[in-house]
């Protein structure tokens, strides 16, 4: 057994090629060398905002936390020129309740499923967990990876299990979570990057990881996922999404992604439809410093809706 | 299962790198305290020139006038020898952990104003000040720092010999990275107990006069650094001084030519650091984008204003078009402009001089039947700028393959063996970098074995640190600069 | 009326902390002239124990960080001694020490971590090796820090000496656990102050305070601790042999004594090659 996993992962490796981290490190730096000001960091701070699938995912959700979140959704400011969010994503038991406050608003309702985060339970578990956040309403399904498959080799498994995911999704779009901390090096983020890509739809994204581990997303492995996006385009010309999520807490560092997503996949890369951010506390950072630009004056926390600050 | 399904042929999708989000100016602000004339500093003040002459330095991003810079005569480097000489007995004597301190006091001084000589050096240079905030001035800080260490640990320089200083050395310093081209000369000579004759290049003066005030706060003695500013006289005064126990030169090959010529019959120890014509070898196993992105630092970095910019490009066969086509894309992302601007990639060119020649090298290409590749990019109307340059389907007997054009412009070679890289690579009077691109270990190890270069990047490219010796073979100059290996050609062993 | 002064409470530097010792036990400790200085903490086994933890913890991001940022940061506290060197003048004369030795030994002291931080940048390219070996290989010599280093110092010089011997050892990445000098321990509860503020990092220097005869047994058992640096007598250096064979701790005890810490002889690259490990590697050179 260990003989064909060998070679099939030299095989994948072949195909896709191999990433040199030091290297993806540098050129990362550069993006956050980038000084972007007055109406542009305006401009950017907005994409951000529309961009933001808000999340809430813990174990003491309930139906009034999902209420709260919506409405922050739906209406992050005060301020008119402050667009709705993309999505909110939350557990597959509050999809309804998600639905009932946002459906037909433009916001969609992301749903995690595959027994998120760790992905450990039966194939058809997972799948009938897809299908019942579809039927409740999800708009889009936010699945996690057999990493243990992938890790030991098994990569025709890994992807048969996306392309099963897809079907059950049916008009939902899907977002394949790679788990970047547990594939660890880049060379297996890119090969997961393709294998996903691989049954993907115009319309459906990749994304760095759940939030649930010590290491997320990070310019530099958004760097190699959106390197593989952008090859798997030209290759195809199917134009796949990517969502980075879970470590990015400051406005500062949204602009950074957004300057990477603009050098390296172009202007048509940066819409909701094609990059979100997988976030909670990075919005009322966005909010912050959109009014400081219009002000002038520097914000405390506590002025935004539904801040944890209180100091 | 499919991973990955390559089309041949066929209209590819394009990516839209537009004006979708443009980036508003962001100026550095800081001050770059300039004055608006600049003397000699010899035997540790500022002074007139004999003649009183004095010479315009500009700002090649609007050609505008910075300042005045005194031009130093004969007679003016002449006293700046007799102030080294006089200096150099005290110093010499100077234990070692004393003279190290004087440096690590240079290097924290110049960290403490570091934004202000990044910007002067960006006005007088034209490089973007992003490289000469993140690079230069940070690098220069550490070489000072690095050899301020060695001065109390002689004895290591040379087991088995006594390594003392040679005297008074006379250097002259390029115009590409003033002020790092300066710590790198000027360091390890002191740590080694020499005084120093230095003369900047005649487009860039400012950052080393600013510089003669840091020494002046470090309390360092009179006369054991003097700068004088000029140009080729002056240049070859100070190489040819009777009061050079040594000289060291950076600067184009043709001109080490001439200094080597003048000083022939004279037993003046050299070292020359001379220019290149450097191979950046992409193997079909490189990781491809970190690949690409070495080749866009190699020569696009300082506007390819580098003796060891990976000017050619040797890409293999079977991915030449994938190589190609990554770095097309990556160039049109590349902001050229204003230098004082935060973003901007590619500063302007140093002279108008240095543009002339880009521009005829680059017509020559475009008549010897090479095809040109440049990203559309507006230009500031005033200043010298010129957009980064893709040559392809060149070969080795194209002039851009074998002159050094020493700016933003790449000439790209394939090849299908192995060998025939090392062939290629090698196949030139140049011998000072080379870049190899792959992810076979023992494929590395091969190349940097038969690669005629003196410094060979794996997987990376222009990389340097105070401690790793840097230096050329063949026509590209002698002697190393960094490292245990850099103190040897400023020692005397005894 | 004379105003009240205020005393100092004298806390140990434990992983980037001022704490008491576990116990809550101290010893008196009388200057000079006999009159009561201050209660100084007696540290326990377990004070070790939390110290050799703290040092393990900080020692992965010591080792990573590049030997010009070592160095920088040496550099730095040499800046932070400088600038304070009165005031520890001041505390060395307050416990015997005579005024011209005091601050010549803070010269020496400035002067030495000066030394060493010029070393953390240099060592490798005169301890490491690339050698030419008779096969297609391409075999290079690197160096590594060991890890966890005890360091037991003397009571004379009590600064000077230990400084001297902390030096090297974080020079090349290692972390430390000293155990200050008995006699006159204050000297080091201030260099603790000003490690403090030397940007390097809590726990990669630890400082203890306390009796030799409680603390030294432990520093010769501890496994954790890689190495032991110290100044002993035949009857400790024995006993700490002893107690390190069970883990194969490497020992090295410093002949080293009184006013020849002053000399240049004390000082050098051997004492950083003595906490260092040595690996070699092997790649094929080949196409």
């Amino acid at each position: 057994m260990p003989r064909t996993s060998q070679t099939a992962l030299s095989r994948l490796l072949d195909e896709v090629g191999a990433v040199d981290q030091v290297g993806v490190e540098e050129r990362v730096a550069k993006f956050a060398t980038r000084s972007i000001k007055k109406a542009s960091k305006v401009w950017g701070l907005r994409m951000a905002v529309s961009m933001t699938d808000l999340t809430t995912l813990e174990g003491k959700d309930t139906p009034g936390k999902i209420e709260s979140l919506c409405r922050k959704a739906l209406r992050p400011h005060d301020d008119p020129d402050v667009p709705a969010v993309a999505a909110v994503c939350v557990y597959p038991s509050m999809v309804r309740h998600a639905k009932a406050l946002v459906g037909g608003s433009g916001v969609n309702v992301a749903s995690v499923a595959t027994a998120f985060p760790s992905g450990q339970t039966h194939y058809r578990t997972r799948l009938a967990e897809v299908r019942g956040a579809v039927a409740d309403g999800a708009d889009e399904v936010d699945m996690v990876i057999n990493r243990g498959a992938f890790l030991s080799g098994e990569f025709s498994r890994v992807q048969d299990e996306i392309a099963g995911v897809v079907e059950a999704c049916g008009a939902s779009a899907l977002k394949v979570i790679l788990e970047v901390s547990e594939l660890e090096t880049f060379d297996n983020i890119r090969m997961a990057s393709f294998l996903a890509m691989g049954v993907l739809r115009p319309g459906d994204f990749i994304k760095t990881s759940t939030g649930k581990t010590t290491l997320n997303a990070t310019l530099a492995n958004n760097q190699v996922m959106i390197e593989a996006i952008r090859d798997f385009y030209m290759d195809t010309g199917v134009a796949v999404g990517m969502k980075p999520a879970g470590g990015i807490k400051t406005a500062k560092q949204a602009l950074h992604f957004l300057v990477a997503v603009k050098e390296t996949l172009g202007d048509a890369w940066l819409t909701r439809r094609r990059y979100r951010f997988g976030a909670s506390s990075l919005l009322n950072d966005l909010l912050r410093q959109i009014e400081k630009e219009k002000t002038g004056a520097y914000q405390a926390p506590y002025y935004f809706s539904d801040a944890a600050e209180s100091y | 299962m499919a991973a990955t399904r390559k089309t041949s042929g066929g209209t590819r999708p394009g990516l839209i790198f537009g004006d979708l989000w443009e980036f508003d100016p962001a100026p550095e602000t800081a001050d770059p305290k300039l004055k608006s004339r600049y003397d000699l500093f010899i035997d540790g003040r500022f002074v007139r020139p004999r003649s009183g002459r004095t010479f315009d330095s500009i700002n090649p991003a609007n050609e505008r006038k910075l300042a005045e810079i005194a031009l130093a005569g004969p007679a003016d480097v002449d006293a700046a020898y007799r102030a080294a000489g006089r200096a150099f007995r005290g110093w010499a004597a100077t234990p070692g952990r004393e003279r190290g301190k004087y440096l690590f006091r240079i290097a924290r001084l110049l960290q403490d104003r570091a934004r202000e000589f990044a910007v002067a050096e960006t006005l007088d240079g034209g490089k973007p000040i992003r490289e000469s905030r993140d690079f230069d001035v940070p690098m220069a800080a550490a070489h000072f720092f690095y050899h301020a260490g060695w001065a109390d640990k002689l004895e290591y320089v040379a087991p088995g010999r006594i390594a003392g200083p040679l005297g008074v050395v006379g250097q002259v310093i390029p115009w590409n990275f003033p002020l790092l081209m300066l710590a790198w000369k000027l360091a390890p000579a002191l740590a080694m107990g020499n005084c120093v004759v230095l003369k900047p290049a005649e487009t860039t003066s400012i950052t080393a006069l600013k510089l003669a005030e840091i020494l002046q706060d470090a309390g360092l003695p009179p006369g054991v650094v003097n700068f004088v500013t000029g140009a080729g006289e002056t240049g070859a005064a100070v190489m040819g001084h009777p009061g050079a126990a040594k000289v060291a030169f950076t600067g184009s090959t043709e001109v080490g030519k001439a200094i080597m010529r003048q000083l022939a019959g004279t037993d003046r120890k050299m070292t020359m650091e001379l220019g290149g014509k450097a191979a950046n070898i992409v193997f079909d196993d490189a990781p491809i984008d970190q690949a690409v992105e070495g080749i866009v630092n190699g020569i696009f970095f300082n506007q390819g204003h580098v003796c060891c910019a990976g000017s050619r490009l040797l890409v293999h066969e079977p991915v030449a078009e994938q190589v190609i086509s990554r770095l097309r894309n990556r160039v049109r992302v590349l902001r050229v402009g204003d230098p004082l601007d935060k973003n901007t990639d590619l500063g302007a060119i140093n002279s108008r001089e240095q543009l002339g020649r880009i521009r005829r090298l680059v017509a020559s290409g475009v008549r010897e039947g090479a095809q040109m590749y440049q990203p559309p990019c507006r230009l500031p109307e005033r200043g010298y700028y010129f957009p980064p340059t893709l040559f392809t389907r060149v070969t080795q007997s194209h002039r851009i393959a074998r002159e050094e054009i020493f700016g933003p412009v790449l000439s790209i070679l394939t090849f299908r063996t192995v060998d025939e890289a090392i062939e290629k690579a090698n196949n030139t009077p140049y011998g000072l970098s080379a870049g190899v691109w792959t992810d076979k270990g023992s494929r590395i190890l091969r190349m940097a074995t038969e690669l005629k270069a003196g410094v060979v990047w794996a997987n990376t490219f222009n990389k340097f640190d105070p401690s790793s010796p840097f230096g050329g073979y063949k026509e590209s100059g002698f002697g190393r600069e960094g490292g245990r290996q850099g103190l040897l050609d400023y020692a005397h062993l005894a | 009326m004379n105003r009240i002064p205020v005393t100092k409470t004298p806390k140990v530097y434990i992983g980037g902390a001022f704490v008491r010792s576990e116990s809550a036990r101290t010893f008196k400790v009388n200057d000079a002239t006999g009159a009561f200085f201050g209660n100084i903490p007696q540290c326990t086994r377990k004070d070790l124990r939390n110290a050799v933890e703290a040092a393990a913890k900080a020692g992965p991001g010591w080792a990573r960080r590049s030997p010009y940022n070592r160095a920088q940061i040496l550099y730095r506290l040499a800046e932070m001694l400088e600038a304070r060197s009165g005031e520890l003048v001041t505390s060395l004369v307050r416990f015997g020490a005579r005024e011209a030795d005091a601050a010549r030994g803070m010269s020496v002291g400035v002067d030495r971590l000066i030394h060493y931080a010029g070393w953390a940048d240099k060592y490798e390219q005169l301890l490491g090796s690339v050698n030419p070996v008779a096969s297609a290989h391409f075999s290079f010599t690197v160096t590594e820090p060991m890890g966890v280093v005890g360091i037991i110092s003397p009571d004379n010089p009590p600064l000077l000496s230990l400084l001297s011997m902390l030096a090297p050892v974080i020079a090349c990445g290692n972390t430390v656990v000293a155990l200050a000098s008995e006699k006159v321990p204050y000297p080091a509860i201030l260099l603790g102050e000003m490690l403090a503020t030397s940007d390097l990092p809590g726990g990669v220097v630890n400082i203890l305070t306390g009796f030799r005869r409680e603390l030294v047994p432990t520093f010769a058992t501890h496994a954790h601790l890689r190495a032991v640096y110290a100044a002993a007598n035949g009857e400790e250096r024995k006993a700490i042999r002893l107690g390190a064979a069970a883990s194969v701790k490497r020992v090295r005890f410093t002949d080293i004594i009184g006013k020849e810490w002053f000399a240049d002889s004390a000082q050098g690259l051997e004492a950083i090659r003595d906490f260092v490990e040595v690996k070699t590697t092997w790649h094929p050179i080949g196409s």
